[in-house]
């Protein structure tokens, strides 16, 4: 019995490898040709950017992190072959094509202003007062376009230069902050940045205080819980256990 | 050979499977399989959960704990040798001078600085120092949500209990207090510098349990939960101006000659040159060891997730304890293979989403705790052999998710779930209309450096806060615990170590004493190998370009 579970986790590996321990070229059907910093490489197909650039003989030690498209460090410039467009892209979440000329784009140099959350009016001015150079949006809609979140970049960059915060909040809020609307836009806005400053005095100043939290910590302040948690403490494993079984038994569920 | 057909992202013999998950929807909408038995969960745990089956673990030879069980990769990495060699550097040149070195900036480093910084610490007495860049963390990747126990029908209390049960009661009951009480004072903290938590129409916060949850309480924002927790208080600690390096991973730690942590060798990975912070508190706030690929296992974590910290503590002499157990999610992406271990949350199936397998049929409650969750589709795929095979040979089960639009209407899932639907349709998939395959996958690294309610180590000077840290979750953690412990104990590490800098003086001596007397450590027990650690970053390079590489530049 021992023997065959051991054998099960060995055949789990097997499975698994590809994922873990890097790709087998003899199981590889399809390939294709990418280039990098001009220079051609064969790689497999069914593989994306970030993966194909590691298969190519790089180890990341930058324009890379969460490869799973929420940190935004992998920004990628690139233009396919045959093409004069230059398109960008996320490397950990775009697949790689034959013919991609690739760039990473580890850092954008972009300013980001300074602020007091605290000490700030609610007051739509807040945008140009931070970020002035909202105002010379020419609606190029170039952000929009380069968005890898496919985010509708212009048009809340529109409504923060109205100042309305909860737009510039609900259509900025998938945002990752990879800066390519900045290194693109002719107008040399930070659109991520003052969407940033956007959402935080939505978040603070245009949601109504929620009654639920604010009651329970006052409640733990003034020591409502003390004396349930020293009962519950106190109790023995097999005590605690039973508490258990029996909360479990009647949770919520959806 | 003609490339692979696929019919709306997946090849028809998988079709096939889809459609028999089809025919037992409606049937399956309102019935779910019972809860296991505590008896149940043993037997299923035993035979298929990777802790449980034996050959992944070994004993720990060296240091604090020494004779205690840890996964394989995790005892290579402390059995290394270390990266630097000691007596190469100049420790005296002296690059930052602060009063708290805070190593790691994910929602534990970030949210400790900014407490110190509030409790008098002046921002250029901080630093933090990232290995990528500041955010490039398990925390910007969080869906699901952050556990606080806020409405009406449920309290602290309940909430400690079910940690507690959760974690096998093997957790530090003092410290699952300060995790449970101090909750909701976190939850409130974010929402006041900004955080966007979903709402019901009432105002009130929308809340979901999770597996092994009693309670509604997690909080949610859509899937990107850690991002938009994260990018708030990054910009809280940007606008302060709080000290702060990246590409510079700390590879050593450093101590004055009594032993105190007092300071800490920097590695700037583009120039490789090493730079010398001295500091008067550290906190180890690096993150879990998801890029170890224990057993083979896909991850769910970034790149960065390496185990450092852990490594740079036990040479310092720190305390592990629960280094036994880790923990995979049940539901990592199986297909497509760009995306193999990627996370789906468990929010999923607290939405409504069943795990299904190839024939269609439910075979496990859909939000027993994680362990348990896991070796079930396990068990379902391996034992049971009614898993669907990929065209990479991997395993999984269905995970209904078409489910969660029909339960809750039309359009919840895009609106709940962007992140998700936004990665699927990338790779050609939709989740909103078809199930997706699913396979555990690495997720979190339970246990780690023992510590107090307030990050204390057992090493003067030495703080610990996040995944790094060990004893809150006990041998298992519960969705939504970790953000809450992050942010827990970041800030109260904050608090603490400000407290602390006020009444010391730096070190008179900077050593790495406690590296020399470790690497004596490894040849008395005749460790003998090449490995060295921190390893930093995995390695995903193809091997016939390794196979070619020569290294002129040295
Ligand atoms: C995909 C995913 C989904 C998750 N979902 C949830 C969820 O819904 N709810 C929940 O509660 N939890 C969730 N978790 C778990 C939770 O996100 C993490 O446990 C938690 O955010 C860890 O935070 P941290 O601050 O401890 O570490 P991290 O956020 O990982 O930050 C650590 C930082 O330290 C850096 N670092 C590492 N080594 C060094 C070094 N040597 N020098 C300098 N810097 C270093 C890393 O690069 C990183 O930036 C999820 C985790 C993952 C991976
Ligand atoms: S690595 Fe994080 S978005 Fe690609």
């Amino acid at each position: 019995m021992e023997e065959k579970r051991r054998d099960l986790m060995e055949e789990i590996a097997e499975a698994n490898s590809s994922a873990s321990s890097g790709i087998d070229d003899k199981k590889i059907k399809h390939w294709i040709h990418i280039y990098v910093l001009g220079k051609q490489y064969k790689v497999p197909a069914s593989l994306t950017i970030m993966q194909a650039l590691e298969y190519a003989g790089y180890r990341f030690n930058k324009s890379v992190g969460c490869r799973a498209g929420f940190c935004g460090a992998c920004s990628t410039m690139y233009r396919v072959e045959g093409d004069y467009k230059i398109k960008t892209a996320l490397a950990c979440q775009t697949m790689a094509e034959d013919g991609m000329y690739l760039v990473q784009i580890p850092f954008s140099p972009a300013v980001k202003a300074k602020y007091d959350i605290n000490n700030e009016p609610y007051d739509g001015n807040v945008f140009l007062k931070y970020y002035p150079e909202l105002a010379r949006c020419v609606s190029c809609n170039t952000c929009t376009k380069t968005c890898p979140q496919d985010l509708q970049v212009m048009d809340y960059v529109q409504a923060a230069i109205k100042g309305d915060f909860q737009k510039v909040a609900e259509w900025s809020f998938d945002c990752i902050q990879c800066g390519l609307c900045a290194v693109r836009c002719p107008a040399e806005i930070v659109q991520y940045h003052a969407a940033q400053l956007g959402r935080r005095m939505y978040g603070k100043y245009g949601l109504s205080e929620e009654p639920n939290i604010v009651k329970r910590v006052e409640e733990i302040m003034s020591g409502k819980f003390e004396e349930e948690f020293k009962k519950v403490m106190s109790l023995q494993k097999d005590e605690l256990e039973k508490v258990y079984v029996k909360q479990q038994n009647e949770r919520e569920i959806y | 050979m003609a490339e692979l057909k696929l019919i709306n992202g997946y090849p028809e013999y998988m079709r096939e499977s889809i459609k028999l998950v089809e025919k037992t929807r409606n049937k399956r909408l309102n019935t779910l399989p019972k809860q296991m038995t505590m008896e149940e969960r043993d037997e299923v745990l035993r035979t298929y959960h990777p802790d449980y089956v034996e050959g992944g673990k070994r004993a720990i030879r060296i240091g604090q704990n020494k004779g205690d069980i840890a996964p394989n990769e995790v005892v290579d990495l402390l059995e290394a040798y270390p990266v630097i060699e000691p007596d190469e550097l100049n420790l005296n040149e002296i690059d930052y001078d602060v009063d708290i070195l805070i190593i790691g900036g994910g929602l534990a480093g970030t949210s400790a600085a900014i407490l110190a910084n509030d409790n008098g610490i002046p921002a250029d007495k901080i630093l933090i120092a990232n290995k990528l860049r500041h955010g490039d963390a398990n925390s910007m990747m969080a869906q699901g949500g952050t556990q606080a126990a806020d409405r009406p029908n449920d309290s602290p209390v309940i909430h400690y209990i079910d940690v507690m049960g959760g974690g096998h009661f093997a957790n530090k009951p003092d410290v699952v207090k300060a995790l449970t009480e101090d909750a909701p004072v976190a939850i409130k903290w974010l929402s006041e510098l900004g955080a966007i938590f979903d709402r019901n129409e009432d105002g009130t916060f929308k809340e979901l349990t999770g597996g092994g949850t009693s309670r509604k309480r997690m909080h949610s924002c859509q899937d990107y939960t850690g991002m938009e927790e994260l990018r708030v208080l990054r910009d809280e600690f940007r606008n302060r101006d709080i000290g702060n390096i990246e590409y510079s991973p700390v590879v050593e730690l450093l101590t004055d000659p009594s032993g105190k942590a007092s300071g800490a060798v920097l590695w700037n990975t583009e120039t490789e040159e090493y730079k010398i912070v001295r500091a008067k508190a550290i906190i180890i706030a690096t993150g879990g060891f998801g890029r170890l690929h224990i057993r083979h296992f896909p991850t769910t974590n970034h790149y960065g997730a390496t185990a450092d910290g852990i490594v740079l503590a036990y040479r310092a002499g720190a305390k592990l304890r629960d280094t036994d157990t880790v923990q995979y999610h049940p539901t990592g992406a199986a297909y497509p293979q760009q995306i193999i271990g990627l996370l789906l949350t468990e929010k999923l199936r607290t939405s409504g989403a069943q795990p299904i397998n190839v024939h269609g049929e439910q075979f496990v409650f859909p939000l027993e705790p994680r362990d348990v969750e896991a070796s079930a589709i396990i068990r379902e795929c391996y034992g049971n052999n009614n898993g669907v095979e990929t065209p990479t040979g991997m395993r999984g089960v269905w995970l209904d998710t078409p489910l969660i639009d029909i339960k809750n209407g039309k359009g919840t899932t895009e609106k709940a779930f962007p992140a998700m639907v936004r990665m699927f349709k990338r790779f050609g998939v939709d989740m909103i209309k078809d199930p997706v395959l699913v396979f555990p996958t690495l997720h979190y690294q339970n246990g780690g450096v023992e510590t107090d309610p307030w990050g204390h180590t057992n090493i003067e000077g030495l703080f610990v806060a996040g995944e790094v840290s060990g004893g809150v979750h006990g041998k298992n953690r519960l969705m939504g615990n970790s953000t809450l412990d992050c942010l827990v104990f970041g800030r109260r590490s904050g608090i603490e170590a400000a407290k602390y800098v006020k009444n010391v003086q730096h070190a008179g001596e900077l050593t790495l004493k406690h590296v020399e007397k470790y690497v004596s450590m490894l040849k008395d027990e005749k460790i003998e190998t090449t490995r060295k650690a921190p390893i930093l970053f995995p390695d995903y390079r193809g091997k016939k370009v390794l196979e070619r590489k020569i290294d002129l530049m040295h």
